[in-house]
């Protein structure tokens, strides 16, 4: 903590070793315990719908115990129904948590220096608040090559925690629509945007993803639109990008 | 509580085929990085994914509401954006729709 710099360590991989022991653990959890305090609403938020789309606790627990991407998991738990579509479920996780491949090659620099099993074991908890929590921690250059694992467990933790007390809350509450539970759904997407949002750039991205989504709403079955409005987004910025 | 403890099996292997994926996609750029090199032009494209696909799931939602859920949807956005709180957004939002469906 002594160098403040909070530039996303840009590649300039000090000379310095990095560590992997309890210590990088330790300030790991304790630095994202207050950011996994604001995971568990989402975890919460995410438990009321995977009980309204009929999981149990033990599955919406197993599901983010082993998943661990709450996004993703949303969108999953939005898509079910009986049969579960598996292969549109798959597509959309994968197309939500393919940022995460970005955000571990990121890590490269410090985690190169780790065993496979340190590293791959770390990633597993990546979510994007540890991430982003790592990035600085290792970019002040600390060495702490166990941030992520560390502040992984203070995420993991809480996000299971409360999607078990959100599918316990969400069993409880009865018919949906008397109290606007069908409406949380749509209040968590709200949410989510509003976080994704980083200003002007996300405009032509979202219009194209919007106007995808309307249009493939009318002309394809099921929830295909959801698909198809991403992947235009994302086309789109591949082709507009200019540097 | 049978019921709070029930595994289906199908639906812990597409829970388990979701994991497998996600942590895939987890590990794939730090494994995949010394072989390939990807592109900014491919980064830019991958980043906005999570933003558009949450739009495309509320577009043609909110396109098929009405009026109270319009407006209940402006009120969670506000608290979301004045307050940083997720649990807070989402309470304005369902006490939103309930009253604005009762005058509706």
């Amino acid at each position: 903590m002594s160098n403040p710099r909070s530039d996303e360590g840009s590649g300039d991989a000090d000379s310095r070793t990095v560590t992997f022991g309890r210590h990088g653990v330790r300030a790991g959890f304790l630095t994202a315990l207050p950011i996994a305090l604001g995971v568990g609403g989402y975890g919460i938020a995410f438990g009321v719908l995977a009980a309204g789309a009929g999981l149990s606790a033990a599955e919406a627990g197993l599901m983010s115990a082993t998943v661990v991407a709450g996004t993703s998991q949303i969108v999953a738990v939005e898509l079910w129904a009986d049969p579960i579509p598996v292969v549109t479920v798959l597509l959309a996780v994968f197309a939500i948590n393919l940022r995460y491949s970005l955000m571990g090659a990121a890590l490269q620099p410090w985690f190169s220096r780790l065993s496979a099993k340190q590293a791959y074991g770390s990633l597993f908890l990546m979510a994007d608040e540890n991430w982003a929590l790592t990035m600085r921690d290792l970019g002040s250059g600390s060495g702490r090559g166990a941030f992520l694992l560390g502040s992984g467990i203070a995420v993991w933790t809480f996000w299971v925690g409360s999607t078990v007390l959100g599918v316990l809350a969400g069993g409880a509450i009865g018919d949906p629509a008397r109290y606007g539970i069908d409406f949380v759904l749509a209040a968590v997407f709200v949410a989510l945007a509003a976080e994704l949002w980083e200003g002007r750039s996300s405009l032509v991205p979202w219009t194209v993803a919007l106007a995808g989504a309307l249009l493939a709403a009318e002309l394809l079955p099921g929830q295909w639109y959801i698909l198809v409005g991403g992947a235009l987004a994302g086309g789109v910025e591949v082709i507009r990008y200019d540097g | 509580m049978a019921e709070v403890l029930s595994l289906d099996p199908r639906v812990v292997a597409v829970i388990l085929a979701m994991a497998v994926v996600t942590f895939l996609t987890k590990v794939g750029g730090l494994w995949l990085l010394s072989r390939f090199e990807v592109s900014d032009r491919l980064e830019a494209g991958i980043s906005v994914l999570p933003g558009a696909i949450v739009i495309a799931i509320l577009g043609p939602e909110f396109a098929s509401g009405g009026p109270a859920e319009w407006a209940a949807g402006g009120l969670t956005l506000l608290v979301m954006w004045r307050t940083g709180n997720i649990l807070l957004a989402l309470v304005a939002g369902v006490v939103g729709v309930v009253a604005f469906r009762a005058v509706g």
